[in-house]
Order: structure tokens, then C-alpha cells, then sequence
């Protein structure tokens, strides 16, 4: 199994260079040499013009699919609380069901737990599948994978969302090896293939370095996490919908797990995916003092505090105030970032915010690219002047 | 207690640079280091084997040279190393990793716990720890900080929620997924690194047919998920630059935000 190059072909031109997904092509002496990290895709064979690139792998057989109907969302809930994150993909959903043209559900599991099919169809759900057992009162890997497990093999969706929360990044990839699937993690972005129909899953890659969009022909359900605070929720007032009760057959020896206490400390626990105002520094604040004045800053607008890895690791903010691919995703109304230059790292967590307002000594600093509005000037000086006039606006 | 502990060797991404023309990373200079989150992995199989007692192995899945983290494991206490190696497992996304990994575990033989890091920097997927205990049948735990009781069929651990923490009553055999928060890794000893690297060392290198993985099942062959697509994250906004000493600057700032209803 290889991908070569028929040196003689080879113009020279580049574009498999450019299509490699892994970066396994180089330019050597003028032609392409696949390197060794090459995986045998087949990515760079459809753009070589000069028919240069030659493999001996044989094309892989899509199934055949066309019963796969659905885009399915888990709705996750704890205490009979829904998790934002779930309404947020229901939004999703509809975009794509809209775009497959094929309905939207929400799997709701748990005991006691009937009472918010309303609002996941006021959010998007036209089918709310029930399951309502003791066993599922509190997440526990097992029982919940089972639950779905027996509901996709009886109802076969085409795709299955879920957030990416310590919830669903426990329950995903169990789910997808239990039922056969690939899954792709932590998704930015999630659209429909216009030609092939397949669901286009890009990720961060690499410590956010580079994005991947990913794609997964070969099963169903098409499966996919999402972190909370990426998609927006798309509420439809009074929107109906049904509700198909599912029998659960659970015992407690196959779930082998048991909650046996849940801490909860919310109070440390600061809440930037809610936050209108989030008011953020990096290395250029200095020190623990300048964030002293950030936080007067988001207290003045009735904004949270946060900060990036480096804040986090000088120790200047706790580490829940972390935005950026290691720390939270926001998407608050206004993000005023203060000396911060904008490592991809941290833009990661922080590019869907509605306007963002920078504030840097360096004209050169990166964060001026993602902004909507920048000052170059000491943080120092311009932060107390926005204390001073917001307060009086 | 027998203690697996799963590795991987993975770029140190805090370095990785973008070429700036052509967007493309840049490979070459990248230290290889084990990924942070399975060392704290590695400590806590050291810790559990002081307590329990027993024997601790460490397997990873890589390239020729991923030899070096397995090395390196078996100096933070680990007393054996295997490391699966092999063409065929190359472009494996994480079903096909989780299924290499999980016939090289049953290969091994009988365990009571697998520890692994939440998750490796260069995927950021956190996939793999549950995708095997699913393939082996048998209960996970993720996101573990603590383990405060060791019984002779169950475990009890801290597992961490987003906002506090539950404790988990685990059956036995079980997986379990470690995060940082759970203990500080120690530094590799000097002469269990010279053993480690000793022809004699308890060492071992599997191929796809050590573990008798068929090809199909493997690698890009045996993959799910396909990049099909890598580029470099876009710049969407059209930035406008305020002009002006502080207090001019936050002035014409206000006023923006007043148009926009922010203020």
C-alpha cells in the first residue's frame, strides 16, 4: 500500500504539496517526493493534472445508506437541569436537517426527566425519544450507552451530536465503538457536503494550529462532539412536537459503575460561556495588580474576568477564567482583550465572540488581525480611561 | 494488581509553528515528549503499585522512535514496555487505534486497571481511553483526580465535572482516564533509564501480527473518519484601528459602542 511519483510526469507544479492532509509531500530538486509519514489517502492522486502520482490502493467501497434519516441530538441533563449545550446543537440541527431535508430529535434519558421534552422542542426537536428508567438517574457511562445504543439500532439516524462536556466526551466515543462508527471530537464547525450529502466535521488540529475538516463515509450514524458555547441556539416559541417512549432493560451488574456522591462547588467556579462582557489579559498585563484594573474594568460592565494560558500560569487568574483551546470557548457580546498578542492558541476560544476590542502596545501584535476594533497604546493608560467613561455612558 | 498504562508519544504542539506563506506546519524541529496527561497517568500506576503492589506495563502505539517515551516510562517506575510498530498502523483515526490497542491488551493477558491521560495534545480527542474499555467490555472512568479507596473487586475515585466532582464506585477490571489535577509526575530515575535502554530490558516491540491485527482492521484501511481537508484557521474580521492618545482613543471607542447599542 503506497502513493508514488512517476519523477518523469511530474511538472513540478505543487498542488499535491498543497492538498496533503498530513504535510507527507515536499518539493525536492524541482519534483515531489512523498515522504514517509504518507498515509496512503489518495488526497494528492485526485489533484495531480499530470497524472504523476500513482498508488496501488484500491478505492474503498461506500455503503450504501439511504435508510440513515435523522439528525439526532443527546440532551444532556443532570438533576433534571438541561445543559445549554444540548438547545445549542438543537440549533445546529435544524440548520442541517433543514439542509438533508430529514427531521431533527432529541434522545432525553434519565428518571423523571419527561417534563423538558417541551423545551427541546421549543428548541428545535420535532421527535423527542424518552428513556425513563432508575438506572439512568444519574450519567453512568454504561447504562446511558446502552440506552442509545438500543435506540440507534432501532431507529438508524444518519447523524448523532452531543457537546463535548465531561458528559458527552465520556459518552461519545463509548457509544461510537459500541455501535460501530467513526466520531470526530470537539467540532468548530459542522455543514452538509452539497454534492455528497455527508456531514463536514472541521476541528482544531494540532493545538488549534491548523483545522481539520473530517468526514465519515463509511458509517452511520455520522458522529460528532461540539463544545458548548460554539453553535448558537435557535429558539421557535410554541413549536410542538412528539414524544416516543423507549423501554430500558438495564441491570446493575453490566453497568458496573455507581455515583456514590455529587460535590458540586459552583461558587469558585467562574461562568464565561454565559458572560454578555468578558473582559480578558495575557503576558502585557504584567502582573497580578493590572488584572486588579481588568476586573474593575468587566465589574464596571457587568462582565466576567478571564485570561490566557500564560495569565493562568503566572498565576494571575484562576484556571476556570481560561479562555482558549486548553481552557473555555466564549462567545460573549463584547471581548476586550488587554495585552494579549493573540496566539492562535487562545484566538481558538474566543474568535465567535460578537465584537471584539483589542488593546496592545505592539501594532504588530496578532490579536489586531481577529478585532473589530483596536487601540495601540499601554493598557495602563487606555483600561482606567475606560473604567472612567463606560462608567459615565 | 496488574497496571496497564497507555502512552503516546506526541509532538510538544506549544512549539508547533505554521509556515507563514503556505500555512502548512512546519515538522521539522519538533521535540517529541510524552504526552502530558499520560504521565500523571504513569505516577498514579506508580502510586497504585507502592499501595497494591503488583506489576506495571506501559504500551504505545507509534513510530520506530516512540521507542524513546516507552523508555523514558520504564524510568518514572514502569517495569515493562511494549511498543506496537508497524506500517500498517499508520493513519489509524481512533477506532482503529482503539481496536490495535485493545487486541494488544488482550495479547498481554489478564489486568485489573488501565490508567490513561484524558487526552493527547496533538488530537485533543479524548477518545481513545473509552473506545478501549468499550472494545475490552469493561467500565470506565473519566476525567479521574483521586482515587480514595482500593477494594478488592472496585475502586472508588473523584471524577471531575465542570462544576465540582462525583465519587465513582468502579467494578473491577475498569479503565480510567487520569487529568492533571491528580498528582505531580516524577522525574524518570537515572539508572532505571540506563536499564531501560539495556539489551536485556523487559522490552518489547509488537507488529500487526504480534497481536494478529488484519490489515483491513488497521491503519487508514481499518479508519472511519478521513481528514479530508487542513488549513489554517481564518481571519474573518476587518479591523478598524482608533487613533488618539488613551483618553481620545476611548472617546471615539465609547462612541462606537454606543452605535451598536453595547453601551
Amino acid at each position: 500500500m503506497t502513493v508514488w511519483v512517476e519523477v518523469d510526469l511530474c511538472s513540478g507544479c505543487k498542488r499535491c504539496v498543497r492538498e496533503c492532509p498530513y504535510g507527507a509531500v515536499e518539493m525536492k530538486e524541482g519534483k515531489a517526493q512523498v515522504q514517509d509519514r504518507c498515509t496512503s489517502c489518495g488526497a494528492c492522486l485526485q489533484v495531480c493534472k499530470e497524472k504523476a502520482l500513482q498508488t496501488d490502493v484500491k478505492p474503498r467501497e461506500i455503503p450504501e445508506f439511504s435508510d440513515r434519516k435523522g439528525v439526532w441530538v443527546f440532551a444532556e441533563q443532570r438533576e433534571a437541569q438541561l445543559n445549554k449545550v444540548s438547545l445549542e446543537l438543537l440549533g445546529k440541527a435544524q440548520e442541517l436537517g433543514a439542509a438533508l431535508n430529514q427531521s431533527v430529535s432529541a434522545l432525553l434519558l434519565g428518571d423523571g426527566v419527561a417534563g423538558l421534552a417541551g423545551t427541546l422542542m421549543e428548541y428545535g426537536a420535532e421527535t423527542v425519544y424518552l428513556v425513563e428508567h432508575k438506572g439512568l438517574k444519574d450519567f453512568r457511562t454504561n447504562s446511558y450507552t446502552k440506552a442509545i445504543e438500543d435506540l440507534v439500532k432501532k431507529y438508524k439516524p444518519n447523524i448523532l451530536l452531543m457537546g463535548a462536556t465531561h458528559v458527552g466526551r465520556d459518552l461519545a466515543p463509548r457509544v461510537s465503538r459500541r455501535v460501530e462508527v467513526g466520531l470526530t471530537a470537539d467540532c468548530t464547525e459542522l455543514s452538509i457536503d452539497p454534492t455528497e450529502g455527508i456531514l463536514l466535521q472541521t476541528r482544531p488540529a494540532f493545538g488549534g494550529n491548523v483545522m481539520a475538516t473530517i468526514a465519515n463515509r463509511y458509517s452511520r450514524p455520522q458522529m460528532a462532539t461540539v463544545r458548548p458555547g460554539v453553535m448558537e441556539a435557535a429558539r421557535k416559541p410554541g413549536a410542538k412536537g412528539k414524544v416516543i417512549k423507549q423501554e430500558a432493560s438495564l441491570t446493575e451488574d453490566e453497568i458496573g459503575t455507581r455515583v456514590l456522591e455529587l460535590v458540586k462547588e459552583r461558587k469558585k467556579r467562574a461562568n464565561l460561556s454565559e458572560a454578555k462582557v468578558i473582559v480578558a489579559g495575557g503576558r502585557g498585563v504584567g502582573d497580578a495588580g493590572g488584572f486588579k484594573i481588568l476586573e474593575e474594568l468587566a465589574s464596571a460592565l457587568g462582565g466576567e474576568l478571564a485570561g490566557t494560558r500564560v495569565a493562568v500560569e503566572e498565576g494571575w487568574i484562576p484556571p476556570d477564567r481560561q479562555v482558549g483551546q486548553t481552557g473555555q470557548s466564549v462567545r460573549p457580546e463584547v471581548y476586550i482583550a488587554c495585552g494579549i498578542s493573540g496566539a492562535i492558541q487562545h484566538r481558538a476560544g474566543m474568535m465567535n465572540a460578537r465584537y471584539i476590542i483589542a488593546v496592545n502596545k505592539d501594532p504588530r501584535a496578532p490579536i489586531f488581525q481577529v478585532a473589530d476594533w483596536g487601540i495601540v497604546g499601554d493598557l495602563h493608560e487606555v483600561v482606567p480611561e475606560m473604567i472612567q467613561q463606560f462608567k459615565k455612558a | 494488581m496488574k497496571i496497564i498504562v497507555l502512552v503516546k508519544q506526541v509532538p510538544n504542539t506549544a512549539e508547533v509553528k505554521l509556515d507563514p506563506k503556505t500555512g502548512n506546519l512546519i515538522r521539522e524541529g519538533i521535540e517529541s515528549i510524552i504526552n502530558p496527561d499520560d504521565r500523571h497517568a504513569l505516577e498514579a500506576a506508580a502510586r497504585l503499585k507502592e499501595v497494591a503492589g503488583g506489576k506495571v506495563t506501559v504500551l504505545s502505539m507509534g513510530p520506530p522512535q516512540a521507542i524513546d517515551a516507552v523508555s523514558e516510562a520504564m524510568g518514572m517506575g514502569a517495569d515493562e514496555g511494549i511498543l506496537l510498530t508497524d506500517r500498517a498502523f499508520a493513519g489509524a483515526d481512533t477506532w482503529a487505534t482503539s481496536s490495535t490497542l485493545g487486541k494488544a491488551v488482550e495479547t498481554i493477558g489478564a489486568f485489573d486497571v488501565i490508567l490513561c491521560g484524558r487526552q493527547a495534545i496533538d488530537g485533543d480527542t479524548a477518545q481513545i481511553g473509552p473506545q478501549v474499555a468499550d472494545y475490552l467490555k469493561i467500565p470506565q472512568v473519566t476525567y479521574v483526580f483521586g482515587i480514595e479507596e482500593i477494594k478488592e473487586k472496585s475502586l472508588v475515585v473523584k471524577r471531575r465535572l465542570e462544576d465540582g466532582f462525583e465519587r465513582v464506585e468502579c467494578d473491577l477490571p475498569a479503565l480510567l482516564t487520569v487529568i492533571g489535577e491528580m498528582n505531580t509526575p516524577r522525574y524518570p530515575l537515572v539508572n532505571r533509564l540506563i536499564d531501560a535502554c539495556r539489551e536485556k530490558a523487559p522490552l518489547k516491540i509488537w507488529n500487526a501480527a504480534d497481536i494478529g491485527v488484519q490489515t483491513r482492521d488497521i491503519g487508514l484501511e481499518g479508519s472511519l473518519t478521513h481528514v479530508i481537508k487542513t488549513f489554517a484557521p481564518k481571519l474573518q474580521r476587518q479591523i478598524e484601528m482608533i487613533q488618539g492618545d488613551a483618553k481620545t482613543a476611548v472617546k471615539t471607542l465609547a462612541g462606537k459602542l454606543k452605535e451598536k447599542k453595547l453601551l
